[in-house]
C-alpha cells in the first residue's frame, strides 16, 4: 500500500507542474503586451523597456517559467495590477470564504444524495425511485447560476427572508447563516444530483450481486443487508464525494457571481473585469493545486477503505 | 391453465430473423416515452434556433425605452421585453442559435480531436501514449468550469475564444474515453485476426476499429453537450462569451438580473430556456445509452 501511495504521490507532480505551465502561460496568451496593463499610456520606449527589465519579460519563456515557479514555491503569487496588493493576500480571504461554502453545500449535498441514492436504489422502480432520477436529471441540469437567480426572486425579492448578496457585515452566526443559505442551495444542485446517480448505481450494483441474495436468504435483517451493501459501495461512493468537493471549491465562481460571496470566485470574476492577470494565475493556481491535491487524498483514502486498489 | 405450443414454422422463424443491432436500439428507444419526448423537445429547439430569422416577430436588437420591461403576455409581445424594451421571444429564438452554435462546435470539435488523439494513443500504446495521456491528465487538473474560465479570462471576451476554450475542456474528455475503448478492442481476437490475415493499420483503424470504439464516443460526446450549454451561457453570464448587443441565453440573463426588482418573470426567461435544452440533452443522451447498452 505505502508503495502505491508513493507512485501516486509522484504521478501528482508532473501534473502540477503541467497546471503551473498552463497557469503561467496565461499571461502570454492575453491578448496585448503584458507590460503594457502596467506602464502609463505615455511612458517611453526606454522606460518599458526597463520595466520589462524589472519583471523579467526581456529574458526567454523558459527561463520566466523557473523565475516564476521560484517565486511561486515560495508563496509570492506577484501583486494585483488594480490594488498592488501581494495576491496571496487575496487569496488567503477568498479561499477561506470559498472553503467554507464548498463544506456547507458539500454537506448538504453528500447528506441529500447519499439518503435519495440510496433509497432509491433499496426501492428500484418505485415511486420513490422515479423521484430521486428525477431530482438527479434535475440536478445535473440546472444551470446553477440561473438557479441561484430564481431563488433570489423567490426568497429574497418576493419573500424577503433571506439577504440576496454578499457575506454579512454584522457579527454573529444568525447574520451568517442567513446569508450563505441561498448560495449553498444554488451550489448543491449540481453535486446532489451526480451524488444520487453514483450512490444508486453503485448501490444497484452490490444488490444485484449474489452474495446479498445469500445474505437475504439466510435470513439476514434488512438492516444489516443495507449495511453490507453501503460497505461495499463506499470505495465508488467517497470517490465521487471527494470529486464533487473538488468541483465546488472550483465550481463555485458563477454561483458566488450571482450571490457577491467574497470568495475566489468573485475574486476570479473582479480579476476578469478588471484585466488583473496576476490575480487571475494566482487564484486559478491557488484552486488547481488544491484539486488535485484533494484528488490524491481521495485515491490513497480509497486504498484504505478497499485495499484491493492498491494491489493492481 | 391452456398450454401454447408454438407451430416448427413459427419457432423457425423467430430463430431465424434475430433483430439487427440498430433495430434493438430503435425498438428500445420507442418504449421509452422519457428519451421520445426529450428528442421532441429538441427538435423544436434546434428548429426555431435554425429558423429564428423567419420566426422572430421583431429585430431583436430593436429596442424601445418606452417600452422596457412588459410583462409577459403584453399586447404584441408575447413573452413581454427585456431591460432596453427589445422583444424577449425574438431574443430567444436568436439566442438559442447563438448558445447553441457556442455550445455544440466545442463538443464536435471535441470529438473529432479527441477520437483521432484517443484512438492513436490507444492503438500506438509505448510512449505515444504516454506522452498524450500524461498531457491530458495535466487538463485534469482544472475542474471544467474553473479551466473554461481560465483560458477564457486570459484571452478575453469573444465567440471565438469560448469555442477555444471550451474545446480545450472537452478534447481531454474525450481522448480519455476513446483511448480506453480502443485499448479495449484492440485486444480482441479479431483485431488479431484481421492482423494475421495481412491487413495494414489504416484498414484495420478504419474497417474494424474505428466501428466499434465510435459508438461509445459518440454517445460519450453527447453526455457533455449539456455541461457545454450550462459552460457556454456561464462564460457569457460572467460577461467572457458572446459581446453585447448580440442575443445569448447566459448573456441575456446577465443583463435582465438587475431587473427582478421589478420583473420577476421575464428575467428568469433566458435561464429556464438553458435549463430546458440541457434537461433534453441530458435525457436523450441517457436514453441512448440505455437503448445502445453502453456502460458510461
Amino acid at each position: 500500500m505505502w508503495a502505491y501511495a508513493g507512485r501516486r504521490l509522484l504521478l501528482a507532480i508532473p501534473t502540477l507542474l503541467g497546471a503551473s505551465i498552463i497557469v503561467f502561460a496565461m499571461v502570454h496568451l492575453a491578448p496585448g503586451d503584458p507590460i503594457a496593463a502596467v506602464m502609463p499610456a505615455e511612458s517611453s520606449q526606454a522606460e518599458i523597456e526597463a520595466t520589462k527589465r524589472a519583471y523579467g519579460f526581456d529574458k526567454p519563456l523558459a527561463v520566466q517559467y523557473l523565475v516564476w515557479l521560484g517565486r511561486v514555491a515560495q508563496g509570492d503569487l506577484g501583486k494585483s495590477i488594480a490594488t498592488r496588493r501581494a495576491v496571496i493576500l487575496d487569496v488567503r480571504d477568498a479561499l477561506a470564504n470559498s472553503l467554507v461554502l464548498a463544506l456547507s453545500s458539500s454537506l448538504l449535498a453528500f447528506a441529500l444524495g447519499l439518503a435519495l441514492g440510496l433509497l432509491a436504489a433499496f426501492r428500484q422502480g418505485r415511486a420513490l425511485d422515479k423521484l430521486a432520477s428525477a431530482i438527479a436529471v434535475v440536478g445535473v441540469s440546472v444551470p446553477h447560476y440561473w438557479a441561484g437567480i430564481i431563488l433570489i426572486i423567490i426568497f429574497s425579492v418576493q419573500l424577503n427572508w433571506l439577504p440576496a448578496m454578499g457575506a454579512a457585515d454584522d457579527p454573529g452566526v444568525l447574520p451568517y447563516l442567513r446569508h450563505i443559505t441561498l448560495p449553498t442551495v444554488a451550489l448543491a444542485l449540481i453535486p446532489l444530483g451526480v451524488i444520487t446517480r453514483v450512490v444508486r448505481s453503485a448501490a444497484l450494483d452490490i444488490l444485484n450481486q449474489e452474495f446479498v441474495l445469500a445474505l437475504r436468504a439466510k435470513g439476514l435483517a434488512a438492516r444489516r443487508v443495507f449495511a453490507h451493501v453501503v460497505k461495499n459501495a463506499a470505495p465508488q461512493i467517497l470517490t465521487v464525494l471527494g470529486l464533487q468537493f473538488g468541483f465546488q471549491l472550483g465550481g463555485s465562481v458563477l454561483v458566488e457571481a450571482v450571490f457577491s460571496w467574497p470568495g475566489t470566485g468573485y475574486l476570479l470574476n473582479l480579476a476578469i473585469f478588471q484585466r488583473d492577470i496576476p490575480v487571475l494565475q494566482g487564484v486559478i493556481l491557488v484552486l488547481a493545486t488544491f484539486f488535485v491535491l484533494l484528488n490524491l487524498a481521495v485515491d490513497l483514502l480509497q486504498t484504505v477503505v478497499d485495499p484491493r486498489i492498491a494491489r493492481h | 391453465m391452456a398450454i401454447t405450443t408454438a407451430r416448427p414454422d413459427e419457432l423457425a422463424a423467430r430463430v431465424t430473423a434475430p433483430m439487427s443491432y440498430w433495430r434493438t436500439v430503435a425498438w428500445r428507444l420507442a418504449r421509452d416515452p422519457a428519451t421520445l419526448v426529450a428528442g421532441a423537445v429538441l427538435v423544436l429547439i434546434v428548429l426555431s434556433a435554425v429558423l429564428a430569422p423567419w420566426l422572430a416577430p421583431y429585430d431583436p436588437n430593436a429596442g424601445s425605452i418606452r417600452l422596457r420591461l412588459a410583462p409577459v403576455g403584453a399586447p404584441a409581445h408575447l413573452l413581454g421585453t427585456d431591460e432596453q424594451g427589445r422583444d424577449m421571444l425574438s431574443r430567444l429564438l436568436w439566442g438559442g442559435r447563438m448558445t447553441l452554435v457556442a455550445a455544440l462546435t466545442p463538443v464536435v470539435i471535441g470529438f473529432v480531436l479527441g477520437t483521432g488523439l484517443g484512438v492513436l494513443a490507444g492503438y500506438v500504446g509505448g510512449l505515444t501514449n504516454t506522452l498524450v495521456m500524461r498531457t491530458m491528465d495535466i487538463f485534469y487538473a482544472f475542474p471544467a468550469v474553473l479551466l473554461a474560465i481560465a483560458i477564457s479570462g486570459a484571452l478575453g471576451p469573444g465567440l471565438p475564444n469560448t469555442l477555444i476554450s471550451l474545446s480545450i475542456v472537452f478534447v481531454p474528455r474525450v481522448v480519455r474515453v476513446a483511448e480506453s475503448a480502443t485499448v479495449q478492442v484492440k485486444s480482441l481476437e479479431y483485431i488479431a485476426a484481421a492482423r494475421a490475415s495481412g491487413a495494414g493499420v489504416r484498414a484495420i483503424v478504419r474497417h474494424h476499429l474505428l466501428a466499434n470504439v465510435l459508438g461509445p464516443i459518440l454517445v460519450f460526446a453527447s453526455t457533455q453537450v449539456s455541461l457545454s450549454i450550462i459552460l457556454a451561457a456561464g462564460l457569457s453570464f460572467l460577461g467572457l462569451g458572446v459581446t453585447p448587443p448580440a442575443a445569448e441565453w447566459g448573456l441575456m440573463l446577465n443583463t435582465l438580473r438587475q431587473s427582478i426588482y421589478v420583473n420577476a418573470v421575464v428575467p428568469a426567461l433566458p435561464g429556464l430556456a438553458i435549463f430546458v435544452t440541457s434537461m433534453a440533452f441530458n435525457l436523450l443522451s441517457d436514453g441512448l445509452r440505455d437503448a445502445m447498452e453502453i456502460r458510461a
